[in-house]
């Protein structure tokens, strides 16, 4: 014991505890300096337009673009909201959102649904083939959409749905499948087999494991799938120009047309505030979901 | 396929392969009503593909499953009346104890009534009625284990499988749960069959045990037969920690019997019960365990006489040391109480126990 504490006396001397950190070493500022010339750089152009967008007109004519308002007007957002032109129609993005949701719903529906149920029979439910037609489901993300764009407009039309929204829905289906497909799987192969097999021996079905095992362990791999079709959709602008008449635009292409319209002034106000409701959707949707987000490309991420 | 009656599952020629890979060949195997038998082997020798086949999780290249005298070689898992455990547990994790108890039960269209009813029996045998409203995270790994045997348990089937329960358990735990399956069957009375690589489940629980190599069942006999006279070389191998010594020899001739020469030293081999007939000079590989080998002990009519090796090293186990030894040239270990005090370069005699060990031909590693 005497051996113990005399050595105890020997040893104290020094440090002790945490070791103390330097509030400002070299590297921090280094890493602190990068990351907010990062950040400026990044929220630069959404303050112009921010700045733009609630200016009036001879305000924006003056020309100092980062400059704050002198009077805040908010006219330039409800005129692009609801009054701006493209072409016929004098009704501004409105007509477009509403076509853009239409659109939206039901293709993030369906290509999810059909899309895990693939990841999951794929996965699960292996049948002679079944790695050749994944193959080739992959495979077809490789081909450059404008090669298949008249191909599908001629099939759409003998379909008879050609110009339709159920058309382009169909379309944004078909085209999320390949990488949908892929991160269901991928997620689906992380979840253990044996899981799989006592709830075969416990007598459940296809259906009845799709959705009393898997569905409810796969929510942060839904919501990935989810804000992928969301932002993948809503900013889609060749599907919608390409398979729909023009009273069905989405709010992307009438965008375009409010902003490359011809006539008149260029209202850069209204432009950016129109650019801004187009905008505010899938950001919307990122900040609601941020977190599942990435917890759910993770998760998906393990495992190829 | 007429069935013996008491047999609770037969397999019947079965086949299983892969593309090119054959994983189980022609197998046949017959366990009796009320069985424990234990499926042994090391990893890829085909024992957890038998267990899928038999639960019908994996489909058969040819042959048949019957259980219970019925042909069940085509139905679906459900259908077969097995329960299965698996080795990582593999409970519902969205569902809580209760839930993964009730979910088979609620497949099968039971009632409500009946479905509390084998609940509360299953949570009482296993004794977990406090864990029923908890989820799967907030469980250790034994009681999970042990809700996945209730799983099995509620559905109230004959078979019971086990896929490796007990690996992903800590050494305390596993001891613990061994003698909890054991004191599950006795109470129960179910088949169980029972996957594993660890030869101590097996010795401890089986009433029979396969032991399995690429694909092929080498053995299938009681733990003690397995062990004091294994079929075959491979067998012997596997069996024991430590394992068996395997000392090269020639049988020779020697007064009234036939002896086996290793080295320059002759063993007679009165006492060894011989299954084969012996020829003078046939090489073989004379196999005794390191406790059926003494050091510096007295005569006894059922030990050998005794020879000269040297001791080139000493493993302290606790209860008991072993000694490594060079011995005619050739290295083996026996077992001695650690009380007996040995060196590393100590000169001592040897004496074998005939009667326990075991004869290998060379030629083909059966026993003779």
């Amino acid at each position: 014991m005497v051996d113990i504490a005399s050595s105890r006396t020997a040893l104290s001397a020094g440090p002790s505890g945490p070791k103390p950190s330097r509030r400002f070493s070299g590297s921090k500022i280094m890493i602190y300096g990068t990351l907010i010339v990062m950040c400026l750089y990044y929220i630069l152009p959404l303050w112009v337009m921010v700045m733009t967008s609630v200016k009036g007109m001879p305000e924006v004519r003056l020309g100092n673009i980062f400059a704050p308002p002198v009077e805040v007007t908010f006219e330039p957002w409800v005129k692009a909201w609801s009054e701006a032109c493209t072409g016929l129609n004098c009704d501004g993005l409105s007509r477009g959102f509403w076509n853009s949701v239409r659109i939206l719903i039901p293709s993030v529906i369906l290509s999810i649904a059909v899309a895990s149920v693939n990841g999951y029979a794929l996965v699960n439910w292996r049948f002679k083939g079944s790695d050749i037609f994944f193959t080739i489901l992959i495979f077809g993300s490789f081909i450059p959409y404008q090669v298949m764009l008249y191909p599908i407009v001629i099939l759409l039309r003998e379909m008879g749905i050609y110009g339709t929204l159920w058309g382009l829905i169909l379309v944004h289906t078909i085209f999320g499948m390949p990488i949908l497909t892929l991160l269901f799987r991928n997620y689906f192969s992380s979840i253990p087999e044996e899981l799989f097999k006592a709830a075969r021996v416990d007598g459940a079905g296809f259906w009845g494991i799709y959705f009393r095992i898997m569905l409810p362990m796969s929510l942060p791999i839904f919501v990935v799938a989810l804000i992928l079709q969301v932002t993948g959709i809503w900013n889609d602008f060749l599907f919608g120009v390409v398979f729909v008449k023009p009273d069905l635009y989405p709010m992307t292409v009438q965008l375009n047309n409010i902003v490359n319209s011809v006539q008149g002034v260029k209202e850069y106000n209204v432009n950016m505030a129109a650019t801004m409701l187009t905008g505010l959707v899938p950001l919307v949707i990122y900040f609601i979901s941020g977190k599942l987000f990435v917890r759910g490309i993770a998760a998906g991420a393990v495992k190829g | 396929m007429n069935m013996d009656g008491n047999n609770s599952v037969s397999v019947r020629d079965l086949s299983l392969s892969f593309g090119d890979v054959t994983v189980l060949q022609t197998l046949n195997l017959d366990i009796k009503e009320g069985e424990f038998l234990v499926l042994l082997g090391p990893s890829g020798c085909g024992k957890s593909t038998l267990l899928n086949c038999i639960a019908g999780l994996l489909d058969v290249s040819s042959g048949q499953i019957f259980i219970k005298g019925k042909n069940v070689t085509w139905l679906e898992p459900k259908d077969r009346g097995i329960g299965m455990v698996f080795q990582s547990y593999a409970l519902y994790p969205q569902m809580t104890v209760a839930g993964n108890l009730s979910f088979g039960l609620k497949n099968a269209g039971f009632a409500k009534d009946e479905i509390d009813k084998r609940i509360a029996r299953a949570a009482e045998i296993l004794q977990m009625q406090s864990l029923l409203n908890r989820k799967p995270a907030q469980l250790s790994g034994g009681q999970r284990q042990r809700v996945a045997i209730g799983r099995a348990l509620v559905r109230d089937v004959d078979v019971f499988l086990f896929d490796e329960p007990l690996s992903n358990l800590d050494a305390k735990l596993r001891s613990e749960l061994r003698v909890e399956i054991k004191r599950l069957h006795q109470k129960l009375e179910n088949t169980m069959i029972y996957v594993t690589h660890d030869q101590i489940e097996a010795l401890t629980l089986a009433d029979r045990i396969a032991v399995m190599k690429g694909g092929l069942v080498q053995q299938l006999d009681s733990p003690d037969v397995i062990y004091n006279k294994p079929r075959n070389l491979y067998v012997a191998g596997f069996i024991g920690s430590p394992s068996m010594n395997f000392l090269k020899g020639t049988i020779s001739a020697s007064g009234n019997g036939h002896a086996v020469k290793v080295g320059g030293s002759v063993v007679p081999l009165s006492g060894y019960p011989a299954e084969r007939s012996m020829s003078d000079g046939q090489s073989v590989i004379f196999g005794v365990r390191p406790e059926h080998i003494r050091l510096n002990s007295a005569a006894t009519a059922e030990m050998s006489p005794e020879y000269d090796a040297d001791v080139e090293l000493i493993e302290p186990m606790g209860s008991d040391s072993l000694v490594w030894l060079k011995f005619e040239g050739q290295s083996m270990t026996a077992r001695v109480e650690s009380s007996a005090v040995h060196h590393p370069g100590d000169k001592v005699k040897v004496r074998f126990r005939v009667g326990l060990a075991s004869l290998f031909d060379e030629a083909d590693s059966d026993r003779l």
